[in-house]
């Protein structure tokens, strides 16, 4: 069974079909790459999928679990995760906090005994302290700990959220555009990265990209989206010599 | 011991400074007070300082930390005021401990703010922005008119409740009015002190800062920083909105019960407990710096005691007080002093560490 199901989803805006009839499986541990020209639907297709927009029909199961209707923030504590396009992390907090935050759900002690300072308070953070400090490691932040996120350069706030997400310890790992603004020598670290990411923790990627170099790189299926159909699905080397999906991209 | 203080997290350290000022201050008040170096008047001020500053720390929870803007604390305060003094006068004839008194007092004041904060967070924390700050508002100036028609009395029937006025809540001869409407509840025991109003001020601070320094206040501070990422890392976003707003609510309390135990006759007034003293507080919460309990604190008492420091100078002293808001925003907003400021304060503790070696 896929660990991602999704099977003909649609979803209109007023009389614009954003995405018409999208279906997709994902096996666990694979990285999945979803492409197409700017407006097809990619970035509609990642807000369904984590609960932003309630797509008119389909289906979507992670691990068996029906997910349509289900609140983002369900949709987070039944496994998936996210970043975004435009970078949205927690600016005026430390990088190290940005974490702790996204550790919330896996760490809990309740606000009393945060204010009064219980012995469950201590054990805790030191635990969410250590679990953050591993994945600031991975990313190579952990000498940033304590900058403030906002003050970090662009290519680590790509970063810190790809952490973030991980941090709340999902099976499924959305990216939206990871490489967006970076230049070859960041790109090429990402893919690295990812990567890594992949194979040490065990997990289960979906990306969007532009940057075909990424996208080749890495992944290992992929599916070509334009004006919100699939244009073509399967792996990375047989779809992007597709005549279709160059004429989408290329034109004539 | 000497790295001691160095080492420490910033945040601890922080705070740290600021429970060291406010007691300081208070050292320092008291030696004045008992040298007889403090007027009447400035001794006047020093209960309602506390209250200022503590529903300032309330506001600067909700503005600061939730990054919500509310323009009703006044009526929290208010809720706060009124339900302490209707329970301290239902009590005054039953010969309860006066200090136990005032406690349970303090407990039913902050309860009641709380569980209006609570249930009008419900409805209102739904908006955001300029909507919240009007609808906060006409909270705000509702509760300050339902107290102005409310009438209690007690007799040996037991309590009466009314909204017209005095004569209709048909109270037997032995009857008692507690709550006169806009008369509001008189003869209350003056039990307020500064001691007690710095200690609960002490109390505020160390609530606000332990809550924002914990897991409940790094996901308050992350619906503020940014709503949508939030949501998407699992923060349950109307649990931790309707969590701060309750706590800022039940400290604006704090200060209302405050308030109400330091005057013989309590009511409700535009100039206590309307608008104007919402942006007042939120006066405080700017300038002194929106995420700064300790700034919070400093602008509250340099603002509530300036016009009475320049009483003397007659027509020049709004003018004055004008100027000084003006400098106080420049030194707390504008880069280049924020700058100079941080580089001031280093310099000061480089020069103390020579000292020291």
């Amino acid at each position: 069974m896929a660990l991602l199901e999704v099977s003909n989803l649609s979803i209109s805006f007023g009389g614009l079909r954003a995405v018409d009839n999208f279906s997709l499986n994902i096996e666990k541990n694979q990285l999945y790459g979803l492409i197409g020209p700017n407006g097809a639907g990619k970035t509609t297709v990642f807000n369904m999928l984590t609960g932003v927009y309630r797509p008119d029909e389909g289906i979507i199961r992670l691990d068996g679990q029906d997910l349509v209707g289900k609140k983002t923030i369900e949709i987070n504590q039944a496994g998936i995760a996210r970043t975004f396009q435009n970078i949205r992390l927690f600016g005026q907090q430390t990088v190290m906090d940005n974490v702790k935050i996204g550790l919330h759900n896996q760490y809990e002690y309740s606000t009393l005994t945060g204010i009064l300072r219980l012995p469950k308070y201590h054990s805790m953070e030191k635990a969410m302290n250590e679990k953050a400090i591993d994945l600031l490691k991975v990313f190579e932040l952990e000498d940033k700990a304590d900058y403030l996120a906002s003050n970090l350069p662009y290519g680590q706030q790509r970063k810190l959220e790809i952490a973030r997400a991980l941090a709340t310890n999902p099976k499924l790992l959305l990216l939206d555009e990871p490489a967006a603004g970076m230049n070859p020598n960041e790109t090429q670290e990402l893919m690295d990265t990812i990567r890594f990411v992949r194979d040490n923790f065990d997990m289960t990627i979906l990306l969007i990209e532009h940057d075909m170099r990424l996208v080749a790189g890495i992944c290992e299926d992929l599916t070509v989206l334009n004006f919100g159909q699939v244009l073509a699905q399967g792996d990375t080397k047989t779809v992007l010599k597709n005549p279709e999906v160059i004429k989408a991209y290329l034109g004539e | 011991m000497k790295t001691g203080i160095k080492n420490m997290k910033k945040e601890v350290r922080g705070q740290l400074i600021t429970y060291g000022l406010v007691i300081g201050v208070f050292i320092i008040v008291q030696v004045m007070l008992s040298l007889g170096m403090i007027s009447n008047l400035m001794q006047g001020l020093l209960v309602p300082l506390c209250t200022y500053s503590i529903v300032a720390v309330a506001l600067n929870l909700c503005v600061g930390y939730l990054g919500e803007l509310s323009l009703g604390h006044a009526g929290f305060m208010c809720v706060g005021a009124f339900s302490s003094a209707f329970f301290t006068k239902c009590t005054m004839t039953t010969g309860l401990n006066e200090n136990v008194r005032f406690f349970l007092a303090l407990l039913v004041g902050t309860l009641t703010a709380a569980l209006f904060g609570y249930l009008i967070g419900i409805p209102v924390l739904r908006l955001r922005g300029d909507y919240l700050a009007i609808v906060t508002l006409a909270f705000g100036e509702i509760i300050k008119n339902v107290i102005n028609v409310l009438y209690i009395g007690r007799d040996s029937a037991g309590f009466h409740f009314g909204m017209k006025d005095e004569t209709s809540l048909g109270l037997g001869e032995d009857g008692e009015v507690l709550v006169n409407g806009a008369k509001g509840i008189m003869r209350t025991p003056h039990q307020s002190t500064f001691t007690i109003g710095v200690i609960l001020l002490l109390i505020s601070l160390f609530v606000c800062f332990q809550l924002v320094n914990s897991r409940s206040g790094r996901a308050i501070m992350a619906i503020r920083d940014n709503r949508i990422a939030a949501e998407s890392v699992g923060i349950p976003i109307t649990k931790y909105k309707l969590l701060a707003f309750t706590i800022s609510a039940a400290i604006a309390g704090i200060g209302g019960v405050l308030y109400a135990h330091n005057l013989s006759t309590l009511t409700a007034q535009p100039a206590n407990f309307g608008y104007n003293m919402s942006i007042m507080i939120l006066v405080f919460v700017v300038l002194g710096g929106m995420g700064s309990f300790r700034g919070s604190v400093i602008a509250a008492v340099l603002l509530t005691m300036l016009p009475e420091i320049l009483r003397g100078l007659a027509d020049y002293r709004m003018l004055i007080y004008a100027i000084v808001l003006i400098a106080m925003m420049l030194f707390n907003w504008s880069p280049k002093l924020i700058e100079f400021r941080k580089k001031f304060i280093a310099d000061v503790f480089k020069k103390k560490e020579k000292e020291a070696a």
